[in-house]
């Protein structure tokens, strides 16, 4: 069959709606236990019975048609576009079990849309632990729908739902609630002056724009004139509304739902006594952020020790194998080390996300926003910015992406503005690699120097997000209005399925992305690297023979000063030379200087970067981090990477906003050039200065 | 005069009373935070603030500045 019918999977946060997505499309959307995983529109295949495809769309979570934030506001916009061309044939209704009187609410609405609606009523395995029983036959009757009793961790009414969908014709598109219901003479008016249209609709996009400011619909003009009501009318209005839907939603549960309280076990008010107790809870969180450090300095050195040997083999056979020369220079020294320096943070990131999807899997997350509400609001951030600020150690862009669910758009902006200066992953290896060539190998307290200096860059990294929060709230002149709801969902053990699959797709995307990235670079690189314009370059070998001739240098010391002869005559010699002034106050030579610069692109290429011009520069068979300990200061002499030019570099790594990809999405999130710009000079200036001092008072 | 919410103390229980204050969101109304439904203050935060609340079985966090404008009328404990 050819035509494909729109599904839309619609429903309040946290209902399972992405997991339903999920099974019907083989896909592997992420999942979580915190409201507001899910905040853009997801699209899959679906192939039902009878050989009908199904194009299914997953929604962002929301409690109703009234957006209040941004995530909220995709479903509404989309469900009021009749032009949209994803606008869905059927809704279909993912609801809660536990929750379903609340989420029936959302139901009602969608079914006064007049769309075919069925109705998902999921995590149907937690029905007899909470002592609920339903009444099926009868709920179908009187919410005129077809219902679909799920559940999507033992893969049950899967296909019963297909069945349903694939069968949308028979569906009722009966309404609920007759709309007029709400205040008789207003919709009265209403209806006389737009006959053609739904009332129920023109409802929503009176009270829409009067709640999220307006958006640009064609379909109906001319709503203007109805907003003659004042907000506050309106509001009462749509109290009034609400209320009606609940005592509809009262009235068919009181006999399609029984709940058996002395069945039901509630553990989650147990747990949360402790988990979110003034004392306890922050305890508790701080125990676990320390282990999360702890797994990932400690626990991850085995395997990355196993990794370093691999590659440094892998390097070594390259060059047994290949043909010596420049190009195999290249692959031996350049690429395979430049990608072994990110292969290498494979178990270090793997723990990362393992931890942070477990605290999202649980339902632990929606804690940290409780126990810390208060505490970021004095910074002019939200509770729920901690979940960005926790989510940002792995991935600014996933993490400025996350900030779509807080309601206050100061808040958020603020919040987008900060995240940046969390210690994400890519800021792992240049740290790793600096740290163990600059901190001493001694322990304090049992804990290395090194890793307490790693811990202290993190913590810096956290500490520099809420200062300049705190900084922005002062300066930032942006009225909105405040409030803050966020649920409590039950505790959930994570099923190791979705989170070895977040781990193992995060994984993939950061050695994949940064691979790219790095096999580009490291390419362009060595071509400017090794060629290089005018007689210096191309003379090199005479020049420096003439200038040694009474030296009596060895061969081999003479072929070296001739390659870096060379290097510094290069295309890419010339440019860092150029630049090299502007660094040098900060302890760096030109070659980090071209790191700092190709890092703009994504902060692990510094590694990379470095990799290939030492490559070039010389021959001898080290790893990298060999390497940059053998690296001479050019003025001063003795080791370029010295305590005073290292930390400089750590700080200058940990303020910097070296990251394209994050520019691109705070542009996308924000809608203006002005907060990225803004966010890349701020960033940086701060960061050479801050690296400035460093290394003129630590040299 | 009824009370608050925001004087509702820890594991104590209540009837909402009024909702209609302006300056409670819509959202907390479709939660569940209706008139005649019954709340219980599960945990506070430090400062009481925010509050941690079991409205008619759904479990939600809201500020204390938005509890101080929902009316209630408090149940004794059984
Ligand atoms: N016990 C049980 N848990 C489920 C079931 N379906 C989903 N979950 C869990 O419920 C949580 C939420 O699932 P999601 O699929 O992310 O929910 P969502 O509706 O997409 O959430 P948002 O995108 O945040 O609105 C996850 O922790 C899932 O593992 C189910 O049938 N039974
Ligand atoms: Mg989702």
């Amino acid at each position: 069959m050819s035509k494909q019918i729109n599904v839309a999977l619609i429903g309040n946060p946290n209902t399972g709606k992405t997991s339903v997505f999920n099974a019907l499309t083989g896909l592997n959307q992420k999942v979580g236990n915190y409201p507001g995983i899910t905040v853009e529109k997801k699209e899959g295949i679906c192939k039902l019975p009878r050989g009908v495809k199904a194009h299914i769309i997953d929604l962002p979570g929301t409690y109703s048609l009234n957006a209040s934030s941004l995530d909220e506001n995709v479903v509404i916009e989309l469900l009021l576009n009749k032009n949209d061309k994803d606008f869905p044939d059927i809704a279909v209704v993912v609801t809660d079990v536990e929750n379903l009187k609340r989420n029936l609410l959302l139901f009602t609405q969608i079914k006064d849309l007049e769309i075919p609606t069925i109705l998902v009523i999921n995590m149907a395995d937690r029905m007899s632990r909470k002592g609920i029983s339903l009444d099926i036959a009868y709920l179908e009757t009187h919410l005129k729908t077809k219902i679909a009793l799920t559940s999507t961790r033992k893969k049950e009414g899967i296909d019963n739902l297909k069945e349903l969908i694939s069968n949308y014709k028979e569906i009722s598109t009966q309404p609920c609630l007759d709309t007029t219901t709400i205040d008789l003479s207003y919709f009265d008016s209403l209806k006389k002056a737009f006959p053609n249209q739904l009332l129920y609709k023109l409802w929503l996009v009176i009270t829409q724009d009067v709640n999220f400011g307006k958006t640009d619909r064609k379909e109906i003009n001319a709503v203007n004139d109805f907003k003659t009501k004042s907000k506050t009318d309106l509001k009462r209005l749509q109290q009034k509304e609400t209320i009606k839907r609940y005592q509809f939603i009262n009235n068919v549960l009181k006999k399609g739902q029984t709940i058996d309280l002395s069945q039901a076990k509630d553990l989650r008010i147990k747990l949360d006594r402790i988990i979110t107790h003034k004392v306890w809870g922050y305890l508790i969180f701080g125990i676990i952020l320390l282990l999360i450090f702890q797994a990932i300095y400690d626990w991850s050195e085995v395997p990355m020790d196993f990794i370093d040997g691999i590659f440094a083999s892998l390097s070594e056979w390259t060059k047994n194998i290949l043909p010596k020369g420049a190009f195999t220079n290249l692959i031996a020294e350049g690429i395979i080390p430049g990608l072994g320096g990110i292969v290498i943070f494979i178990p270090q990131i793997a723990f990362l996300f393992l931890f942070i999807s477990v605290l999202e899997e649980s339902g632990y997350m929606s804690r940290v926003v409780f126990l810390m509400d208060r505490v970021m609001r004095r910074f002019g951030l939200s509770g729920k910015s901690i979940v960005p600020l926790i989510s940002g150690t792995a991935c600014a862009i996933p993490a400025v992406m996350a900030t779509r669910n807080i309601e206050n758009w100061k808040e958020r902006l603020i919040t987008i503005l900060v995240t940046p200066f969390t210690t994400c992953s890519a800021r792992l290896p240049v740290y790793l690699i600096i740290i163990s060539l600059v901190i001493p190998k001694g322990r304090f307290l049992g804990l290395s120097y090194q890793a307490l200096t790693l811990m202290l860059l993190y913590l810096i990294g956290f500490a520099t997000a809420v200062f300049s929060a705190y900084i922005l709230n002062k300066i930032l002149k942006i009225k909105s209005r405040t409030f803050f709801v966020i649920e409590m969902p039950n505790y959930k053990l994570p099923l190791l399925k979705n989170v070895a699959l977040t781990v193992v797709e995060k994984t993939k995307s950061f050695v994949f992305g940064a691979g790219k990235i790095i096999l580009a670079i490291s390419i362009i690189l060595w071509f400017l690297a090794s060629y290089g314009p005018g007689e210096n370059f191309n003379n090199a070998e005479d020049i420096i023979r003439t200038k040694f001739a009474t030296d009596n240098l060895s061969d081999n010391d003479l072929q070296q000063k001739i390659a870096s002869y060379k290097l510094e005559n290069s295309f890419i010699g010339i440019t860092g030379r150029a630049i090299e002034p502007v660094i040098r106050p900060l302890g760096y030579d030109w070659k980090i200087g071209i790191a700092i610069i190709s890092s703009f692109a994504a902060r692990e290429v510094f590694v990379g970067t470095l990799a290939t011009i030492y490559s070039v520069g010389n021959d001898d068979e080290a790893t990298i981090k060999n390497r940059m300990a053998a690296e001479v200061n050019p003025i001063l002499g003795g080791p370029l990477f010295t305590f005073a030019s290292g930390i400089s570099l750590l700080l200058f790594y940990a303020f910097a906003m070296q990251c394209m990809s994050t520019l691109a999405i705070v542009k996308r999130e924000t809608n203006s050039w002005k907060w990225p710009i803004l966010q890349l000079t701020i960033m940086s200036t701060f960061a050479y200065i801050v690296a400035l001092l460093a290394f003129q008072f630590l040299k | 005069m009824h009370d608050t919410l925001a004087h509702l103390k820890k594991g104590e229980r209540a009837v909402i009373m009024d909702v209609s204050s302006n300056l409670i969101p819509l959202k907390l109304l479709e939660m569940g935070c209706l008139p005649g439904n019954s709340v219980e203050l599960v945990q506070v935060a430090p400062f009481s603030d925010p509050m941690y609340l079991n409205i008619n079985g759904s479990h939600l966090a809201i500020r204390k500045e938005t509890a101080i404008h929902i009316l209630i009328e408090k149940v004794a404990n059984e």
